[in-house]
């Protein structure tokens, strides 16, 4: 069986929740190899990573140059592809990095490519079997990949859950010196980072999120008056903000923001993956959607099926009267 | 004429009298004649308009419309004033002329006006004459002191109109003055030397002026009468020549904007007149994109505009705060034509309209309810025009985000909502509603009577499909043999016609009509006024189709249809009439009397009913359109209702329903107000007959 | 500028119910309508702004059975200068990299300033772009959402977390993948799908873009995808299933337990 690598997303020295998760992936691959952490960067971000990586990977690959400072993915590719040996298995999150990243890299490596995996279920031989979702994840499907020359695998962030494992302590093999020099024909230049908006939804502990289900602009008042009894903050999903009826700034998602609050409502929210991954820790999702069959419902803790534009009021009337007894 | 001299008489001027007002004659003439001409150049350029069959309807609407002023009364103040005005120009037409001709030819008087007959008309056009004067001075205190909020013009479409407007005002006012100057002085120079002389009419304008300068003397009225001349003479041919420069020029086109008025309400002119549907792939271009791809008549429109403001008070989406008025379409399409085609000055042409004067919100936010049109004095169009426009743009592929979806899907599913043709008719074999009612799927086996044309929203939509079993329940009630089309139905495309999307709407109304034929049906009958006027007006050769409504009024009418009393006696409900059941088809009454045949039922009116009630905001494809506005025209109906003291708001239509029940939450009035349509209250009220069902069930709910 | 557009025929998200066809081992197809992939059809609208501001060509090419014609035309009705079809039997069941193989051989016909793709299609693989700029060895950009034209280069934005965007020069040629939202594409209607419906659409086979049949297909894939399924339901949500009343009080009680009351 082939070495699994999994590829390690950081910032700013901090390492990415899917190093973890990558883990789990890797044991349901095979569950006698440990996955090697392959992790490129520069300077002192760089060693820390590595250094933290020592308690969940036995084995972690540093991979420094400094023109690597700036995870670029056109240069990241070159370096892979030198570093890693022939038919290596790597693991990588399907972000906007593993994205850029893997389908280029799987060619380079002459390795099989499969992405936004969300369940493994075995190997067998030289074939791994896996599963995918289509069409928005209103169905899924089961996949198998011809790993005899090695593969590229972009996996779900949040689809492997990481499970706690001893303590080990890992170590670094630094492999900078196989990388070389790498043709820059994509140039980084700067981040333009989002405007923050009038409301910083990720400091809330509630979120009442709406999606395509408020179904017109006026209609986003009733949200707002549940979330001004509540206390919490309307967010959204990324078609309310394409339609130009909320500001980017309140989009919940993998082109978003990222929020960790600790209930969140999900109304005529469909539950497709991109808008998950922007929610971590874990909340208390309560789900209301019209249709019965909304992946939002796979994930929720309590789920309500109705329209959202009878309910949410309802809804609103009763936090009223609860607060009006309250005050007394 | 003062004494025995007229002023054709003068000899001691530079130039003899007659030769210097015979060549201010032709001069006028000449200059008018050639300022209309100029005005005539894009005409010629414009597109073909066929407008000259059924000349007896026309002469008779120019004898209702133009002579009769017909739509005048509809604001009684400034209605009164100009019918006034109106009839003392006519009447004053031949005074006017005889006074011109009076200084080439001194002893001229109108052939037909001499005699007693010419007496008594010079009495009734002296008080004519004195009642336009005295209307120009309080058309210009309303001007100037009580400005009615209609003539304000707003910021972004430039400076206001009153000073032009009281400049006018002055000028006819100068015009009755200068004639009642030269008749007083006339007058009181023949009465100065003891000749007879016609008596000027009591009290009237000429009749004061006498009084005031009768003592005067014959040096001085001489001078008067000259100068009221000159003055009168002068005024009327700049009057003449400045009219077709501005709103005025309705003085001269209004008999032809009413004349060649559009005859068939409900329709929508072809894309180009004159080219079949077969040869329209032909066209190089569809719609309005240029001012030179607008009919002619469209641009005659254009000159015609009295500034009213009567089509922007009435038009919702005015109301609503969107980028439209009506008046400012005509007004700026006018200014254009005055600046690109001048009466001094070469001619430049072929910009776009769409980014220059209009703006793409302005033009998609027309919910083509034609309430202008209905206020118009002179039966200016514009659902033509702004369907033109939304073809230009359609063509060009400028269509907002938010259209292009339901586009497509009524293109790939036939209904805009993109669902599957196979559920077209789930609304009927609910297991609850089987139970009730048996809607048969027509197929090509023929044999059944009427066809219950269901439409995409009804079909669709889980609230609005309430009213196709509604409906189902009452055509059952009235014993009718019906069915639906099913599956094979298709959106009868009356909004994708409107929103300019013509072919679409061909292979809309094609599949639709084949379908109907291949069933054989005798009747259609509808509870969509959308689908309603498409059928009646978009399609041809298919069966006659009615609304429900009217079915249920002929029913109630013969005794078939029975209600029991209402149980809540103190609702108080309101009739909403749909645009398209309403103004567009005029089916006013028998909604109403359905509802009064209720026992019980306590009716009133709104303020703005049947052809002049308030859009609710639009439907098809105007559901999904996201428009720039202030408020929703819903709001502002469901206020109405409010105000009515209403609790309970009735219409015909399930897209007046959508935006009505819509509107009653967004105004926080839930609870307060509700709204049926006209079909769910009358299954709810109807005695149901026990006669016993005939199953039928081949082909039950498919 | 010489821009390709690769583009993809596939079922419309919004106009199609998606469910498992009674054998269970694909989408039941019967009552599908197709369209071009949303994602494709910004990436032509792009190039088309692009060649309207500064000249050039606009050419549309799909990988597919003989009705994908019916997107190439739509393009072409939307302003593109040339639609080309790649169609043989060959390519049934190709992987993304026989998908990319056979791109590859066409690019390479022809010279092309700048190919784009969507970002991804209805299988969520957003592979192609990625994959066919490694074949050509170009480079490569993916969600992408802003273009912007400099001397023999771009400048590009991605699409990054949070709303962010990570700003690139990138040489040409190159490839990028084009995400949904850079522009308000066009609308074309059935007028302007007549009128192009004379345009000629030529048909390549395999050995036209001069891939060898052993390199795409089945046989060479090292992908497959076996069936499609729905997963068994699995815990999910508690569903609450009483009055619309009594479950607004439900979830008032399940807030105060939640902390989610002020």
């Amino acid at each position: 069986m082939a070495r699994i690598f999994a590829y390690i997303v950081h910032r700013s020295g901090v390492v990415d929740d899917s190093a973890d998760e990558l883990i789990t992936t890797a044991m349901k691959i095979d569950r006698a190899v440990s996955p090697i952490a392959i992790v490129t960067g520069w300077g002192p971000d760089l060693d820390a990573v590595c250094e933290s990586l020592r308690s969940s990977y036995c084995e972690i690959w540093k991979v420094g140059q400094e023109a690597l400072a700036y995870p670029n993915a056109e240069l990241v590719r070159q370096a892979l592809a030198k570093t890693l040996p022939p038919k290596s298995i790597l693991l990588v999150p399907h972000n906007h990095f593993g994205i850029d990243l893997s389908p280029g890299l799987s060619i380079q490596l002459n390795a099989a490519f499969v992405s936004d995996v969300v369940g493994i279920e075995g190997v067998d031989g030289e074939s791994l079997r896996l599963v995918r979702q289509e069409f928005g994840g209103q169905v899924s499907a089961h996949v198998v990949c011809d790993i005899s020359s090695g593969a590229v695998i972009s996996v779900r962030p949040g689809a492997f859950k990481p499970e706690p494992s001893d303590s080990i302590s890992g170590v670094v093999v630094d492999q900078s010196s196989a990388v070389g020099s790498l043709a820059a024909r994509r140039r980084y230049v700067e981040t333009i980072v989002a405007e923050t908006g009038a409301v910083d939804i990720t400091k809330h502990n509630v979120l009442v999120s709406i999606g395509r289900g408020i179904q017109e602009k006026e209609n986003i008042a009733l949200a707002e008056e549940l979330a001004e009894e509540l206390g919490a903050a309307v967010s959204c999903s990324r078609p309310v903000v394409d339609a130009k009826w909320l500001e980017k700034c309140r989009q919940v998602g993998s082109s978003g923001r990222t929020v960790k609050p600790k209930v969140y409502l999900a109304l005529g929210i469909s539950g497709a993956f991109q808008h998950l991954a922007g929610i971590k820790g874990n909340p208390f999702l309560i789900a209301i959607n019209k249709n019965a069959k909304a992946p939002i419902f796979q994930v929720a803790d309590v789920g309500i099926v109705d329209d959202i534009l009878e309910f949410l009021p309802v809804l609103t009337e009763k936090v009223r009267e609860l607060r009006a007894v309250a005050a007394k | 004429m003062v004494g025995t001299y007229s002023p054709a008489q003068i000899a001691d001027w530079l130039v003899p009298g007659r030769n210097l007002f015979l060549t201010i004659h032709v001069l006028g003439v000449a200059c008018f004649a050639y300022i209309v001409v100029k005005r005539l150049v894009p005409l010629l350029r414009a597109e073909r308009d066929f407008r000259f069959d059924r000349t007896l309807v026309r002469v008779g609407r120019v004898l209702k419309f133009w002579l009769g002023q017909w739509r005048h009364p509809r604001y009684k103040f400034a209605g009164a004033l100009h019918i006034l005005i109106f009839a003392g120009f006519i009447l004053l037409a031949a005074r006017a002329f005889a006074v011109l001709i009076v200084g080439v030819s001194e002893n001229f008087v109108m052939p037909g006006l001499s005699g007693r007959f010419g007496h008594l008309y010079n009495i009734v056009t002296d008080y004519a004459a004195t009642v336009v004067f005295l209307c120009m001075v309080v058309a210009a205190i309303r001007r100037l002191m009580f400005k009615p909020a209609r003539y304000a013009v707003p910021a972004r479409y430039g400076r206001g109109h009153a000073a032009d407007a009281v400049f006018l005002l002055g000028l006819i006012a100068t015009l009755m003055a200068a004639d009642g100057v030269f008749a007083a002085s006339d007058a009181a120079g023949h009465a100065h030397q003891g000749q007879p002389v016609e008596a000027l009419a009591v009290l009237s304008l000429p009749w004061t002026l006498q009084a005031l300068i009768g003592s005067m003397s014959m040096a001085t009225l001489w001078i008067l009468n000259v100068t009221a001349y000159l003055v009168h003479e002068v005024t009327f041919y700049f009057l003449l020549c400045y009219r077709p420069f501005g709103i005025q020029f309705h003085v001269e086109t209004s008999l032809f904007s009413v004349y060649f008025a559009k005859l068939d309400r409900g329709t929508i002119k072809p894309v180009r007149w004159g080219v079949s549907d077969e040869h329209l792939d032909q066209l190089k271009s569809f719609g309005v994109k240029k001012f030179e791809d607008f009919t002619w008549k469209h641009m005659l429109d254009f000159y015609s505009c009295a500034d009213c403001g009567r089509c922007a008070d009435y038009c919702p989406a005015n109301a609503a705060g969107r980028p439209l008025a009506p008046r400012f379409l005509t007004i700026k399409a006018r200014d254009y034509a005055f600046q690109h085609y001048p009466v001094f000055g070469k001619a430049h042409d072929d910009e776009p309209l769409i980014g220059g004067i209009y703006s793409e919100d302005e033009i998609w936010s027309c919910t083509t309810c034609a309430a202008c049109e209905e206020e118009c004095p002179l039966l200016v169009e514009y659902v033509d025009k702004i369907v033109d426009l939304r073809r230009g743009m359609i063509d060009d592929g400028d269509v907002p985000q938010s259209l292009q979806k339901p586009l497509k899907a009524l293109e790939s599913r036939g209904n805009p909502y993109g669902k599957l043709e196979k559920q077209r008719a789930d609304w009927a074999k609910t297991a609850e509603f089987r139970q009730t009612c048996c809607v048969k799927i027509l197929d090509a086996k023929g044999g059944t009577d009427t066809l219950y044309f269901v439409d995409s929203i009804t079909s669709y939509d889980d609230r609005m499909q309430s009213i196709g079993r509604s409906t189902a329940r009452i055509l059952d009630e009235l014993g009718k043999d019906f069915g639906i089309l099913g599956a094979v139905e298709r959106d009868s495309g009356h909004e994708v016609r409107r929103f300019g999307e013509e072919m679409l709407f061909h292979a809309l109304r094609d599949h639709n009509t084949d379908a109907i034929k291949a069933s054989g049906v005798k009747h259609i009958v509808t509870a969509d006024p959308h689908a309603y006027n498409a059928l009646k007006h978009d399609y041809k050769d298919i069966p006659q189709v009615e609304h429900i409504s009217q079915l249920i009024a002929r029913g109630v009418k013969a005794g078939d249809l029975r209600f029991n009393p209402v149980k809540n006696e103190g609702n108080v409900y309101a009739y909403h009439d749909p645009c398209y059941l309403g103004r567009h088809n005029q089916v006013y009454d028998e909604p109403r009397s359905v509802l009064d045949a209720i026992p019980g039922l306590k009716r009133v009116e709104m303020k703005r009913s049947r052809d002049r009630s308030f859009c609710c905001g639009g439907g098809g494809l105007m559901l999904f359109y996201e428009p720039k506005e202030e408020q929703r025209m819903g709001v502002l109906r469901v206020r109405m209702a409010v105000e009515a003291g209403t609790n309970v708001m009735v219409t015909a239509c399930p897209f007046c329903m959508v935006n009505i029940e819509d509107a009653i939450k967004v105004a926080g009035l839930e609870g307060k107000m509700s709204v049926m349509d006209l079909t769910e209250l009358v299954d709810q009220q109807m005695a149901r007959s026990t006669r016993a069902k005939e199953s039928g069930t081949a082909n039950c709910g498919g | 500028m010489e821009i390709l557009v690769c583009a993809r025929r596939v079922p419309d998200t919004s106009e199609n119910e998606i469910e498992i066809n009674n054998a269970g081992n694909d989408i039941e197809r019967d009552e599908l309508v197709y369209s071009v992939n949303e994602a494709d059809n910004y990436a032509v609208e792009e190039a088309l702004q692009i060649r309207d501001q500064i000249g050039g060509n606009v050419t549309v090419v799909t990988i597919g059975e003989e009705d994908s014609e019916d997107i190439l035309r739509r393009q072409l009705a939307m302003g593109a200068n040339l639609a080309v079809l790649i169609s043989d039997d060959a390519f049934t069941d190709s992987d993304g990299r026989g998908i990319a193989t056979a791109l590859a051989g066409f690019v390479e016909r022809g010279h092309y300033d700048l190919i784009l793709t969507g970002v991804e299609a209805e299988d969520g693989a957003a592979q192609v772009g990625g994959m066919l700029a490694a074949v050509l060895d170009y480079p490569f950009a993916s969600l992408v959402n802003s273009i912007e034209v400099l001397d023999g280069k771009l400048r590009v934005s991605r699409e990054i977390e949070s709303g962010n965007r990570e700003i690139n020069e990138i040489d040409l040629p190159c490839v990028l993948s084009i995400q949904t939202g850079i522009n308000e594409p066009r609308y074309v209607g059935m007028r302007g799908i007549r009128q192009v419906a004379s345009v000629p659409i030529p048909i390549l086979r395999a050995s036209d873009v001069g891939v060898d049949q052993g390199a795409v297909g089945k046989a060479a894939a090292k992908v497959k995808r076996v069936d499609y399924f729905v997963p068994a339901a699995g815990k999910g949500a508690e569903i609450l299933h009483r009055s619309r009343k009594e479950n607004a009080d439900k979830v008032l009680e399940l807030l105060a337990a939640r902390g989610g009351l002020k």
